[in-house]
Protein backbone atom coordinates (compact mmCIF):
# COMPACT_ATOMS: atom_id res chain seq x y z
CA UNK A 1 0.00 0.00 0.00
CA UNK A 2 3.07 2.63 -1.03
CA UNK A 3 5.14 4.35 -2.62
CA UNK A 4 9.09 4.95 -1.91
CA UNK A 5 11.73 7.04 -2.76
CA UNK A 6 14.91 5.17 -4.57
CA UNK A 7 17.31 7.74 -2.14
CA UNK A 8 19.99 7.47 -4.47
CA UNK A 9 18.18 9.44 -7.29
CA UNK A 10 16.29 11.71 -5.58
CA UNK A 11 17.64 15.08 -5.75
CA UNK A 12 15.71 16.53 -2.63
CA UNK A 13 14.23 18.62 -4.71
CA UNK A 14 11.48 18.96 -2.46
CA UNK A 15 8.40 18.99 -5.42
CA UNK A 16 7.19 15.70 -4.09
CA UNK A 17 6.49 17.23 -0.62
CA UNK A 18 3.37 19.47 -0.69
CA UNK A 19 1.66 17.99 -3.54
CA UNK A 20 1.26 14.29 -1.58
CA UNK A 21 -2.38 14.29 -0.10
CA UNK A 22 -1.96 12.36 3.08
CA UNK A 23 1.52 14.20 4.10
CA UNK A 24 3.14 11.30 3.53
CA UNK A 25 6.50 12.85 2.49
CA UNK A 26 9.55 14.41 4.55
CA UNK A 27 12.78 15.63 4.34
CA UNK A 28 15.62 13.02 5.97
CA UNK A 29 19.10 13.64 5.91
CA UNK A 30 19.04 15.08 2.92
CA UNK A 31 16.79 12.98 1.10
CA UNK A 32 12.95 12.36 0.83
CA UNK A 33 11.17 9.80 2.32
CA UNK A 34 7.65 8.54 1.90
CA UNK A 35 6.07 6.96 5.00
CA UNK A 36 4.62 3.64 4.04
CA UNK A 37 1.74 3.86 6.43
CA UNK A 38 0.50 6.81 5.64
CA UNK A 39 0.47 6.77 1.25
CA UNK A 40 -2.36 5.69 -0.37
CA UNK A 41 -1.03 5.67 -3.47
CA UNK A 42 -3.31 8.65 -3.97
CA UNK A 43 -6.17 6.49 -4.37
CA UNK A 44 -9.07 8.43 -3.53
CA UNK A 45 -7.76 11.59 -4.35
CA UNK A 46 -5.92 12.15 -8.16
CA UNK A 47 -5.86 9.58 -10.75
CA UNK A 48 -2.34 9.69 -10.75
CA UNK A 49 0.12 9.35 -7.72
CA UNK A 50 1.54 12.93 -7.43
CA UNK A 51 4.93 11.93 -6.17
CA UNK A 52 5.48 10.21 -9.46
CA UNK A 53 3.86 12.64 -11.48
CA UNK A 54 6.18 15.89 -10.10
CA UNK A 55 9.30 14.07 -9.68
CA UNK A 56 11.94 15.15 -12.20
CA UNK A 57 13.77 12.09 -12.12
CA UNK A 58 11.74 8.90 -13.67
CA UNK A 59 11.88 5.96 -11.75
CA UNK A 60 12.57 7.48 -8.24
CA UNK A 61 8.85 7.13 -6.57
CA UNK A 62 8.32 3.71 -7.37
CA UNK A 63 5.73 1.03 -5.89
CA UNK A 64 7.15 -0.25 -2.52
CA UNK A 65 6.29 -4.24 -3.27
CA UNK A 66 7.36 -5.01 0.60
CA UNK A 67 3.17 -3.59 1.01
CA UNK A 68 0.26 -4.82 -0.80
CA UNK A 69 -1.52 -2.48 -2.96
CA UNK A 70 -3.93 -0.02 -1.30
CA UNK A 71 -7.30 -0.99 -1.17
CA UNK A 72 -9.64 1.58 -0.90
CA UNK A 73 -11.99 0.71 2.50
CA UNK A 74 -15.44 0.16 0.70
CA UNK B 1 -2.03 31.91 -2.48
CA UNK B 2 -0.25 32.29 0.76
CA UNK B 3 -1.18 36.06 2.20
CA UNK B 4 1.33 37.77 4.38
CA UNK B 5 0.60 39.94 6.99
CA UNK B 6 1.45 43.52 6.22
CA UNK B 7 1.84 43.36 2.61
CA UNK B 8 -1.16 45.46 2.04
CA UNK B 9 0.67 48.19 3.94
CA UNK B 10 3.66 48.55 2.02
CA UNK B 11 3.27 51.83 -0.03
CA UNK B 12 4.25 52.30 -3.40
CA UNK B 13 7.91 53.27 -3.66
CA UNK B 14 8.58 57.28 -4.78
CA UNK B 15 8.58 57.81 -7.99
CA UNK B 16 8.78 61.24 -8.39
CA UNK B 17 11.32 62.35 -11.07
CA UNK B 18 12.41 65.46 -11.59
CA UNK B 19 12.76 66.05 -15.56
CA UNK B 20 16.88 66.86 -14.31
CA UNK B 21 16.96 63.31 -13.93
CA UNK B 22 15.33 61.55 -16.60
CA UNK B 23 17.91 64.06 -18.77
CA UNK B 24 20.63 62.21 -16.66
CA UNK B 25 18.58 58.35 -16.77
CA UNK B 26 18.87 59.29 -20.45
CA UNK B 27 22.07 59.49 -21.11
CA UNK B 28 23.04 56.28 -18.83
CA UNK B 29 21.12 54.59 -21.09
CA UNK B 30 23.07 51.40 -22.90
CA UNK B 31 21.76 50.10 -25.93
CA UNK B 32 20.18 47.43 -24.09
CA UNK B 33 17.84 49.27 -22.03
CA UNK B 34 16.03 51.65 -25.03
CA UNK B 35 13.09 51.26 -26.04
CA UNK B 36 10.82 48.80 -28.46
CA UNK B 37 11.38 51.08 -31.59
CA UNK B 38 13.69 49.13 -32.85
CA UNK B 39 16.38 52.06 -32.95
CA UNK B 40 19.41 50.90 -31.58
CA UNK B 41 21.84 53.26 -32.26
CA UNK B 42 24.23 53.20 -29.08
CA UNK B 43 26.12 56.32 -30.50
CA UNK B 44 23.31 58.83 -29.63
CA UNK B 45 22.66 59.01 -26.22
CA UNK B 46 19.41 60.58 -26.82
CA UNK B 47 17.47 57.74 -28.25
CA UNK B 48 14.70 57.65 -25.52
CA UNK B 49 12.44 55.23 -28.04
CA UNK B 50 9.36 54.71 -26.87
CA UNK B 51 10.11 53.52 -23.29
CA UNK B 52 8.13 54.98 -20.52
CA UNK B 53 9.91 57.23 -18.14
CA UNK B 54 8.79 54.59 -15.32
CA UNK B 55 10.55 51.98 -17.16
CA UNK B 56 13.93 53.66 -17.90
CA UNK B 57 13.56 54.38 -14.15
CA UNK B 58 13.87 51.03 -12.72
CA UNK B 59 16.11 49.52 -15.66
CA UNK B 60 18.83 52.68 -14.60
CA UNK B 61 20.61 50.56 -11.67
CA UNK B 62 19.63 46.98 -12.72
CA UNK B 63 23.07 45.03 -13.52
CA UNK B 64 21.69 42.55 -15.46
CA UNK B 65 19.13 44.85 -17.56
CA UNK B 66 20.89 48.03 -18.05
CA UNK B 67 24.08 47.80 -20.30
CA UNK B 68 25.85 50.66 -18.65
CA UNK B 69 24.55 49.29 -14.98
CA UNK B 70 25.99 46.12 -14.84
CA UNK B 71 29.63 47.83 -14.80
CA UNK B 72 28.95 49.05 -11.76
CA UNK B 73 26.37 46.83 -9.83
CA UNK B 74 25.23 44.06 -8.95
CA UNK B 75 22.96 41.33 -8.24
CA UNK B 76 22.48 38.25 -5.91
CA UNK B 77 20.25 35.24 -6.28
CA UNK B 78 19.03 32.89 -3.02
CA UNK B 79 18.03 29.72 -4.17
CA UNK B 80 15.01 28.91 -1.96
CA UNK B 81 12.62 27.60 -4.38
CA UNK B 82 14.64 23.73 -5.27
CA UNK B 83 11.00 22.15 -6.89
CA UNK B 84 10.17 22.62 -10.43
CA UNK B 85 7.00 22.20 -12.34
CA UNK B 86 8.32 21.64 -16.02
CA UNK B 87 10.43 19.10 -17.54
CA UNK B 88 13.21 20.82 -19.82
CA UNK B 89 15.30 18.82 -22.52
CA UNK B 90 18.26 21.40 -21.73
CA UNK B 91 18.36 20.74 -17.83
CA UNK B 92 19.39 18.00 -15.34
CA UNK B 93 18.15 19.00 -12.52
CA UNK B 94 21.21 17.19 -10.51
CA UNK B 95 23.38 19.87 -11.79
CA UNK B 96 23.78 24.09 -11.94
CA UNK B 97 21.69 24.42 -15.08
CA UNK B 98 24.44 26.20 -17.82
CA UNK B 99 20.75 27.91 -19.75
CA UNK B 100 18.95 29.57 -17.17
CA UNK B 101 21.38 31.07 -14.50
CA UNK B 102 20.55 29.16 -11.94
CA UNK B 103 22.05 26.48 -9.32
CA UNK B 104 21.24 22.88 -9.79
CA UNK B 105 20.17 21.28 -6.69
CA UNK B 106 23.58 20.70 -5.70
CA UNK B 107 23.75 23.88 -5.05
CA UNK B 108 23.57 25.40 -1.46
CA UNK B 109 19.85 25.08 -0.35
CA UNK B 110 18.78 28.15 1.94
CA UNK B 111 15.57 28.52 3.67
CA UNK B 112 13.84 32.40 3.56
CA UNK B 113 15.29 33.21 7.00
CA UNK B 114 19.28 32.11 6.31
CA UNK B 115 18.44 33.31 2.10
CA UNK B 116 17.40 37.06 3.75
CA UNK B 117 20.20 37.15 6.48
CA UNK B 118 22.62 36.43 3.59
CA UNK B 119 21.26 39.28 1.54
CA UNK B 120 20.80 41.71 4.23
CA UNK B 121 25.00 41.02 5.02
CA UNK B 122 26.10 41.21 1.58
CA UNK B 123 24.18 44.49 0.82
CA UNK B 124 25.84 45.32 3.98
CA UNK B 125 29.43 44.63 2.71
CA UNK B 126 28.89 45.32 -1.12
CA UNK B 127 26.84 48.23 -1.94
CA UNK B 128 27.38 47.82 -5.49
CA UNK B 129 24.76 44.99 -4.23
CA UNK B 130 21.39 46.78 -5.39
CA UNK B 131 19.34 43.63 -6.90
CA UNK B 132 18.46 40.41 -5.25
CA UNK B 133 16.87 37.47 -7.66
CA UNK B 134 15.61 34.15 -6.87
CA UNK B 135 15.31 31.69 -10.12
CA UNK B 136 15.61 28.25 -8.63
CA UNK B 137 16.96 25.82 -8.52
CA UNK B 138 13.58 24.94 -9.70
CA UNK B 139 10.96 27.16 -10.85
CA UNK B 140 10.01 30.19 -7.53
CA UNK B 141 6.68 30.03 -8.56
CA UNK B 142 6.50 26.33 -7.79
CA UNK B 143 7.84 27.06 -4.97
CA UNK B 144 5.29 30.12 -3.55
CA UNK B 145 5.92 29.88 -0.12
CA UNK B 146 9.59 30.01 0.24
CA UNK B 147 10.12 32.58 -2.33
CA UNK B 148 7.07 35.51 -1.70
CA UNK B 149 8.25 34.98 2.51
CA UNK B 150 12.11 35.47 1.24
CA UNK B 151 10.70 38.42 -0.54
CA UNK B 152 8.63 39.56 2.60
CA UNK B 153 12.00 39.59 5.01
CA UNK B 154 13.58 41.31 2.58
CA UNK B 155 11.47 43.74 1.74
CA UNK B 156 10.83 45.02 5.16
CA UNK B 157 14.86 45.42 5.99
CA UNK B 158 15.84 46.34 2.84
CA UNK B 159 13.30 48.23 0.64
CA UNK B 160 15.79 50.18 -1.31
CA UNK B 161 17.03 46.09 -2.84
CA UNK B 162 15.17 45.69 -5.87
CA UNK B 163 13.31 42.14 -6.02
CA UNK B 164 13.25 40.42 -9.31
CA UNK B 165 12.53 36.74 -10.03
CA UNK B 166 12.57 34.52 -13.15
CA UNK B 167 9.92 31.68 -14.30
CA UNK B 168 8.99 29.33 -16.56
CA UNK B 169 5.58 31.13 -16.09
CA UNK B 170 3.57 27.78 -16.02
CA UNK B 171 2.37 29.37 -12.33
CA UNK B 172 2.66 32.73 -13.21
CA UNK B 173 -1.04 33.62 -13.77
CA UNK B 174 -1.91 32.87 -9.98
CA UNK B 175 0.88 34.76 -8.64
CA UNK B 176 0.75 37.83 -10.24
CA UNK B 177 -0.91 39.80 -8.33
CA UNK B 178 0.96 38.92 -5.06
CA UNK B 179 4.38 39.68 -7.46
CA UNK B 180 2.51 43.34 -7.37
CA UNK B 181 2.24 43.44 -3.44
CA UNK B 182 5.82 42.71 -3.21
CA UNK B 183 6.40 45.41 -5.40
CA UNK B 184 9.04 43.37 -7.74
CA UNK B 185 9.80 45.07 -10.49
CA UNK B 186 11.66 43.02 -12.64
CA UNK B 187 9.87 39.09 -13.63
CA UNK B 188 12.11 37.43 -16.44
CA UNK B 189 10.31 34.73 -17.96
CA UNK B 190 11.59 32.09 -19.95
CA UNK B 191 9.67 31.81 -23.37
CA UNK B 192 11.34 29.54 -26.19
CA UNK B 193 8.56 28.78 -28.57
CA UNK B 194 4.92 30.09 -28.96
CA UNK B 195 4.03 26.89 -31.46
CA UNK B 196 3.44 23.50 -29.38
CA UNK B 197 4.49 21.81 -32.38
CA UNK B 198 8.15 23.23 -31.16
CA UNK B 199 7.45 23.30 -27.65
CA UNK B 200 6.71 19.91 -27.82
CA UNK B 201 10.56 19.22 -28.86
CA UNK B 202 11.70 21.24 -26.05
CA UNK B 203 9.61 20.44 -23.15
CA UNK B 204 8.54 16.58 -22.59
CA UNK B 205 6.47 16.99 -19.69
CA UNK B 206 4.65 19.48 -17.03
CA UNK B 207 3.05 19.11 -13.89
CA UNK B 208 -0.30 21.08 -14.07
CA UNK B 209 -3.71 20.83 -12.06
CA UNK B 210 -2.17 16.99 -10.44
CA UNK B 211 -1.55 15.44 -14.03
CA UNK B 212 1.57 14.70 -15.92
CA UNK B 213 0.70 16.11 -19.03
CA UNK B 214 2.72 15.50 -22.30
CA UNK B 215 3.68 16.59 -25.71
CA UNK B 216 1.95 19.29 -27.49
CA UNK B 217 -0.44 19.31 -25.17
CA UNK B 218 1.72 20.24 -22.81
CA UNK B 219 3.16 22.75 -24.52
CA UNK B 220 -0.13 24.76 -25.37
CA UNK B 221 -0.85 24.91 -21.69
CA UNK B 222 2.85 26.22 -20.78
CA UNK B 223 2.82 28.90 -24.02
CA UNK B 224 -0.68 30.33 -22.34
CA UNK B 225 0.09 30.84 -19.21
CA UNK B 226 3.32 32.45 -20.33
CA UNK B 227 1.63 34.32 -22.64
CA UNK B 228 -1.11 35.48 -20.44
CA UNK B 229 1.13 36.25 -17.30
CA UNK B 230 3.32 38.23 -19.09
CA UNK B 231 0.24 40.25 -20.12
CA UNK B 232 -1.30 40.63 -16.73
CA UNK B 233 2.11 41.60 -15.43
CA UNK B 234 2.98 44.56 -17.87
CA UNK B 235 -0.67 45.36 -17.35
CA UNK B 236 0.12 46.28 -13.63
CA UNK B 237 3.21 47.90 -14.42
CA UNK B 238 5.87 45.24 -13.61
CA UNK B 239 8.61 45.28 -15.99
CA UNK B 240 9.01 41.94 -17.85
CA UNK B 241 12.07 40.91 -19.57
CA UNK B 242 12.26 38.02 -21.93
CA UNK B 243 14.58 35.01 -22.23
CA UNK B 244 15.19 32.42 -24.87
CA UNK B 245 17.47 29.72 -25.15
CA UNK B 246 18.38 29.15 -29.07
CA UNK B 247 18.57 26.12 -29.68
CA UNK B 248 19.46 25.16 -33.47
CA UNK B 249 17.15 22.87 -35.91
CA UNK B 250 14.46 23.49 -32.91
CA UNK B 251 13.70 26.98 -32.28
CA UNK B 252 16.13 29.41 -34.10
CA UNK B 253 13.89 29.93 -36.88
CA UNK B 254 10.78 30.60 -34.66
CA UNK B 255 12.46 33.24 -32.32
CA UNK B 256 11.85 35.89 -34.64
CA UNK B 257 7.91 35.07 -34.19
CA UNK B 258 8.79 34.66 -30.03
CA UNK B 259 10.24 37.93 -30.52
CA UNK B 260 7.18 39.54 -32.09
CA UNK B 261 4.63 38.08 -29.60
CA UNK B 262 6.44 39.10 -26.20
CA UNK B 263 7.04 42.53 -27.82
CA UNK B 264 3.32 43.10 -28.54
CA UNK B 265 2.59 42.07 -25.02
CA UNK B 266 4.57 44.58 -23.34
CA UNK B 267 8.16 42.67 -22.66
CA UNK B 268 10.79 45.21 -22.65
CA UNK B 269 13.80 43.47 -23.11
CA UNK B 270 13.91 40.01 -25.15
CA UNK B 271 17.35 37.82 -24.28
CA UNK B 272 18.35 35.53 -26.43
CA UNK B 273 20.63 32.91 -25.45
CA UNK B 274 22.85 30.35 -26.81
CA UNK B 275 21.86 26.39 -26.16
CA UNK B 276 24.79 25.26 -23.65
CA UNK B 277 24.94 21.67 -24.33
CA UNK B 278 27.76 18.76 -23.56
CA UNK B 279 27.09 15.24 -23.03
CA UNK B 280 28.75 15.46 -19.64
CA UNK B 281 25.78 17.78 -18.24
CA UNK B 282 23.12 14.97 -18.59
CA UNK B 283 20.67 16.46 -19.90
CA UNK B 284 18.52 14.86 -23.22
CA UNK B 285 20.11 17.35 -25.14
CA UNK B 286 23.64 17.19 -24.29
CA UNK B 287 23.03 13.26 -24.76
CA UNK B 288 21.50 13.47 -28.16
CA UNK B 289 24.40 15.85 -29.29
CA UNK B 290 22.01 18.81 -29.86
CA UNK B 291 24.70 21.59 -30.81
CA UNK B 292 24.38 24.86 -29.46
CA UNK B 293 24.50 28.22 -32.41
CA UNK B 294 28.27 29.29 -33.27
CA UNK B 295 28.37 32.97 -32.60
CA UNK B 296 27.92 34.22 -35.65
CA UNK B 297 24.65 32.36 -35.90
CA UNK B 298 23.83 34.01 -31.91
CA UNK B 299 24.35 37.77 -33.38
CA UNK B 300 22.49 37.19 -36.99
CA UNK B 301 19.26 35.88 -35.14
CA UNK B 302 19.68 39.14 -32.36
CA UNK B 303 20.20 41.42 -35.50
CA UNK B 304 17.20 40.19 -37.04
CA UNK B 305 15.17 40.37 -33.92
CA UNK B 306 16.34 43.58 -33.39
CA UNK B 307 14.34 45.66 -36.13
CA UNK B 308 11.49 44.09 -33.62
CA UNK B 309 12.85 45.26 -30.18
CA UNK B 310 16.24 45.96 -28.31
CA UNK B 311 17.92 42.57 -27.46
CA UNK B 312 19.77 42.16 -24.42
CA UNK B 313 23.36 41.01 -24.96
CA UNK B 314 25.15 41.33 -22.15
CA UNK B 315 23.69 38.27 -20.62
CA UNK B 316 26.53 36.20 -18.98
CA UNK B 317 24.45 33.05 -18.12
CA UNK B 318 26.18 33.29 -14.64
CA UNK B 319 25.76 31.22 -11.82
CA UNK B 320 22.38 32.20 -9.97
CA UNK B 321 23.57 32.65 -6.70
CA UNK B 322 26.66 34.07 -7.54
CA UNK B 323 27.90 37.21 -5.31
CA UNK B 324 29.41 40.33 -5.94
CA UNK B 325 29.70 42.17 -9.25
CA UNK B 326 29.00 40.41 -12.49
CA UNK B 327 31.25 38.24 -13.65
CA UNK B 328 33.07 38.41 -10.02
CA UNK B 329 31.82 35.84 -7.73
CA UNK B 330 32.69 36.45 -3.90
CA UNK B 331 30.34 33.43 -3.07
CA UNK B 332 33.22 32.11 -0.54
CA UNK B 333 32.87 34.98 1.71
CA UNK B 334 29.68 33.98 2.30
CA UNK B 335 28.78 30.62 2.93
CA UNK B 336 25.59 30.08 4.85
CA UNK B 337 28.11 29.15 8.56
CA UNK B 338 29.97 32.33 7.86
CA UNK B 339 26.07 34.38 7.52
CA UNK B 340 25.10 32.91 10.12
CA UNK B 341 27.75 33.47 12.95
CA UNK B 342 27.82 37.18 11.80
CA UNK B 343 26.10 40.02 13.34
CA UNK B 344 24.41 41.78 9.94
CA UNK B 345 23.85 45.61 10.34
CA UNK B 346 22.24 47.01 7.53
CA UNK B 347 23.53 49.86 6.90
CA UNK B 348 21.66 52.19 4.00
CA UNK B 349 23.86 55.14 4.38
CA UNK B 350 26.97 54.21 3.38
CA UNK B 351 25.07 52.44 0.32
CA UNK B 352 23.91 55.91 -0.67
CA UNK B 353 27.09 57.23 -0.80
CA UNK B 354 28.62 54.70 -2.74
CA UNK B 355 26.22 54.33 -5.24
CA UNK B 356 25.77 58.40 -6.01
CA UNK B 357 29.34 58.14 -6.36
CA UNK B 358 29.13 55.43 -8.89
CA UNK B 359 26.26 57.79 -10.30
CA UNK B 360 29.36 60.37 -10.96
CA UNK B 361 31.71 57.62 -12.52
CA UNK B 362 29.07 56.77 -15.25
CA UNK B 363 28.36 60.65 -15.79
CA UNK B 364 31.93 60.97 -16.79
CA UNK B 365 32.23 58.06 -18.62
CA UNK B 366 29.02 58.92 -21.07
CA UNK B 367 31.10 62.46 -21.31
CA UNK B 368 34.22 60.93 -22.43
CA UNK B 369 32.19 58.57 -25.44
CA UNK B 370 30.43 60.94 -26.63
CA UNK B 371 33.36 63.69 -27.05
CA UNK B 372 35.78 61.17 -28.67
CA UNK B 373 32.48 59.81 -30.83
CA UNK B 374 31.94 64.06 -32.41
CA UNK B 375 35.27 63.77 -33.83
CA UNK B 376 34.10 60.28 -35.36
CA UNK B 377 31.17 61.44 -37.09
CA UNK B 378 33.14 63.16 -39.61
CA UNK B 379 34.27 59.54 -41.03
CA UNK B 380 32.65 58.00 -43.73
CA UNK B 381 33.57 54.49 -44.12
CA UNK B 382 30.68 50.85 -44.45
CA UNK B 383 33.58 49.23 -42.04
CA UNK B 384 31.74 47.25 -39.15
CA UNK B 385 34.12 45.05 -36.96
CA UNK B 386 34.36 43.31 -33.73
CA UNK B 387 37.03 44.06 -30.90
CA UNK B 388 37.29 42.53 -27.49
CA UNK B 389 37.81 43.71 -24.30
CA UNK B 390 39.40 42.30 -21.15
CA UNK B 391 38.15 44.42 -18.32
CA UNK B 392 37.31 43.78 -14.71
CA UNK B 393 34.06 46.35 -14.46
CA UNK B 394 33.73 49.88 -14.28
CA UNK B 395 33.91 50.50 -17.66
CA UNK B 396 37.24 50.33 -18.20
CA UNK B 397 39.66 47.96 -19.95
CA UNK B 398 41.50 46.61 -16.75
CA UNK B 399 41.77 43.19 -16.82
CA UNK B 400 45.32 41.39 -18.40
CA UNK B 401 44.82 39.33 -21.15
CA UNK B 402 46.07 36.57 -19.85
CA UNK B 403 43.73 36.56 -16.67
CA UNK B 404 40.70 37.18 -18.04
CA UNK B 405 37.83 34.90 -17.40
CA UNK B 406 35.42 36.74 -20.36
CA UNK B 407 35.80 39.15 -23.24
CA UNK B 408 33.20 41.86 -23.59
CA UNK B 409 32.86 42.43 -27.64
CA UNK B 410 31.79 45.67 -29.06
CA UNK B 411 30.94 46.27 -32.42
CA UNK B 412 32.66 49.22 -34.06
CA UNK B 413 31.51 51.34 -37.02
CA UNK B 414 31.01 54.74 -38.03
CA UNK B 415 27.97 55.01 -35.74
CA UNK B 416 29.72 54.02 -32.65
CA UNK B 417 31.18 51.46 -30.43
CA UNK B 418 27.43 48.83 -29.78
CA UNK B 419 28.45 46.13 -27.03
CA UNK B 420 27.48 42.94 -28.55
CA UNK B 421 28.23 40.50 -26.13
CA UNK B 422 30.57 38.41 -23.75
CA UNK B 423 32.85 35.62 -24.68
CA UNK B 424 33.92 33.50 -21.85
CA UNK B 425 37.10 31.81 -22.23
CA UNK B 426 37.76 30.45 -18.67
CA UNK B 427 36.21 27.43 -19.03
CA UNK B 428 38.93 27.18 -22.15
CA UNK B 429 41.72 26.87 -19.30
CA UNK B 430 40.68 24.01 -17.59
CA UNK B 431 40.42 20.88 -17.68
CA UNK B 432 44.32 20.20 -17.87
CA UNK B 433 44.85 21.68 -21.43
CA UNK B 434 48.39 23.52 -21.32
CA UNK B 435 49.66 26.75 -21.39
CA UNK B 436 49.68 26.75 -25.41
CA UNK B 437 46.22 25.05 -25.58
CA UNK B 438 44.37 27.43 -24.07
CA UNK B 439 45.60 29.93 -25.85
CA UNK B 440 44.56 28.11 -28.93
CA UNK B 441 41.54 28.56 -27.31
CA UNK B 442 40.94 31.94 -26.57
CA UNK B 443 42.14 32.57 -29.86
CA UNK B 444 39.18 30.31 -31.25
CA UNK B 445 36.49 32.47 -28.81
CA UNK B 446 37.98 35.53 -30.61
CA UNK B 447 38.55 34.55 -34.25
CA UNK B 448 35.96 36.90 -35.36
CA UNK B 449 37.69 40.13 -33.82
CA UNK B 450 40.12 42.28 -35.38
CA UNK B 451 41.70 43.65 -32.25
CA UNK B 452 41.38 43.04 -28.27
CA UNK B 453 42.02 46.05 -25.81
CA UNK B 454 44.21 44.40 -22.38
CA UNK B 455 45.35 46.38 -19.79
CA UNK B 456 48.42 44.53 -20.19
CA UNK B 457 49.95 41.19 -22.40
CA UNK B 458 52.62 38.68 -22.36
CA UNK B 459 55.10 38.50 -25.16
CA UNK B 460 53.90 34.96 -26.19
CA UNK B 461 50.19 35.78 -26.83
CA UNK B 462 50.87 39.01 -28.18
CA UNK B 463 52.65 37.12 -31.20
CA UNK B 464 50.15 34.12 -31.32
CA UNK B 465 47.04 37.14 -31.39
CA UNK B 466 48.74 39.10 -34.07
CA UNK B 467 49.68 35.86 -36.07
CA UNK B 468 45.95 34.79 -36.23
CA UNK B 469 44.89 38.31 -37.06
CA UNK B 470 44.02 39.74 -33.98
CA UNK B 471 45.24 43.00 -33.16
CA UNK B 472 46.67 43.22 -29.44
CA UNK B 473 46.24 46.49 -28.25
CA UNK B 474 47.68 47.77 -25.19
CA UNK B 475 47.70 51.76 -25.63
CA UNK B 476 44.29 52.40 -23.65
CA UNK B 477 44.81 50.18 -20.32
CA UNK B 478 42.76 51.82 -17.73
CA UNK B 479 41.01 53.83 -19.78
CA UNK B 480 37.03 53.80 -20.80
CA UNK B 481 36.23 50.97 -23.38
CA UNK B 482 34.09 52.91 -25.39
CA UNK B 483 35.83 55.76 -25.68
CA UNK B 484 39.22 54.29 -26.36
CA UNK B 485 37.59 51.18 -28.82
CA UNK B 486 35.98 54.53 -31.07
CA UNK B 487 39.45 56.43 -30.86
CA UNK B 488 41.38 53.12 -31.99
CA UNK B 489 38.52 52.57 -34.53
CA UNK B 490 39.49 56.00 -35.98
CA UNK B 491 43.05 55.82 -36.39
CA UNK B 492 42.13 52.21 -37.89
CA UNK B 493 40.35 54.12 -40.63
CA UNK B 494 42.68 56.64 -40.87
CA UNK B 495 45.38 53.61 -41.90
CA UNK B 496 42.70 52.21 -44.25
CA UNK B 497 42.36 55.24 -46.14
CA UNK B 498 46.26 56.57 -46.36
CA UNK B 499 46.75 52.68 -47.34
CA UNK B 500 48.73 52.04 -44.51
CA UNK B 501 46.58 48.55 -43.52
CA UNK B 502 43.71 46.64 -45.54
CA UNK B 503 40.63 45.54 -43.51
CA UNK B 504 40.72 41.39 -42.87
CA UNK B 505 36.82 40.20 -42.31
CA UNK B 506 37.31 38.26 -39.71
CA UNK B 507 35.38 34.53 -39.67
CA UNK B 508 33.36 33.03 -36.59
CA UNK B 509 34.32 31.65 -33.13
CA UNK B 510 33.37 29.01 -30.59
CA UNK B 511 30.66 30.23 -28.02
CA UNK B 512 32.30 28.10 -24.92
CA UNK B 513 30.13 25.81 -23.44
CA UNK B 514 29.19 24.91 -19.61
CA UNK B 515 27.79 27.30 -16.62
CA UNK B 516 30.08 29.60 -15.60
CA UNK B 517 31.78 28.44 -12.27
CA UNK B 518 33.92 31.36 -11.03
CA UNK B 519 36.75 30.07 -9.16
S1 LIG C 1 1.58 8.06 -3.90
FE1 LIG C 1 0.36 9.82 -3.29
S2 LIG C 1 -0.09 9.35 -1.13
FE2 LIG C 1 1.64 8.08 -1.69
S3 LIG C 1 3.42 9.28 -1.13
FE3 LIG C 1 3.03 9.66 -3.30
S4 LIG C 1 1.80 11.51 -3.23
FE4 LIG C 1 1.71 10.68 -1.17
S1 LIG D 1 10.26 14.99 -6.34
FE1 LIG D 1 11.65 13.25 -6.67
S2 LIG D 1 13.68 14.16 -6.63
FE2 LIG D 1 12.31 15.68 -5.77
S3 LIG D 1 12.41 15.32 -3.55
FE3 LIG D 1 10.69 14.13 -4.34
S4 LIG D 1 11.55 12.12 -4.77
FE4 LIG D 1 13.27 13.49 -4.54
Amino acid sequence: MAYKIVSSQCTACSACEPECPNNAIREKNGTYIIKPEKCTECIGYFDDPQCVAVCPVENTCIVDTAYPRYQASA
Amino acid sequence: MQQYPGVTSISPQEKNLSAELMQQVAEHKGCGTSGGSGKASCGSSAAQGDMPPEIWEKVKNHPCYSEEAHHHYARMHVAVAPACNIQCNYCNRKYDCANESRPGVVSEKLTPEQAAKKVLAVASTIPQMTVLGIAGPGDPLANPEKTFKTFDLIYKTAPDIKLCLSTNGLALPDHVDTIKSFNVDHVTITINMVDPEIGAEIYPWIFYKHKRIKGKEAAKILSEHQLQGLEMLTERGILCKVNSVMIPGINDQHLVEVNKAVKSRGAFLHNIMPLISAPEHGTVFGLNGQRGPTAQELKRLQDNCEGEMNMMRHCRQCRADAVGLLGEDRSAEFTTEKIMAMDVQYDAGTRKAYQELVEHERQEKVAAKNSELSELAAQRSDIKLLVAVATKGQGRINEHFGHAKEFQVYELSTAGAKFVGHRRVDLYCQGGYGEEDSLATIIRALNDCNAVFVAKIGGCPRDELSKAGIQPVEQYAHEFIEQSAIAWFKDYLEKINSGEISHVRKGDADIRQGAYVAA
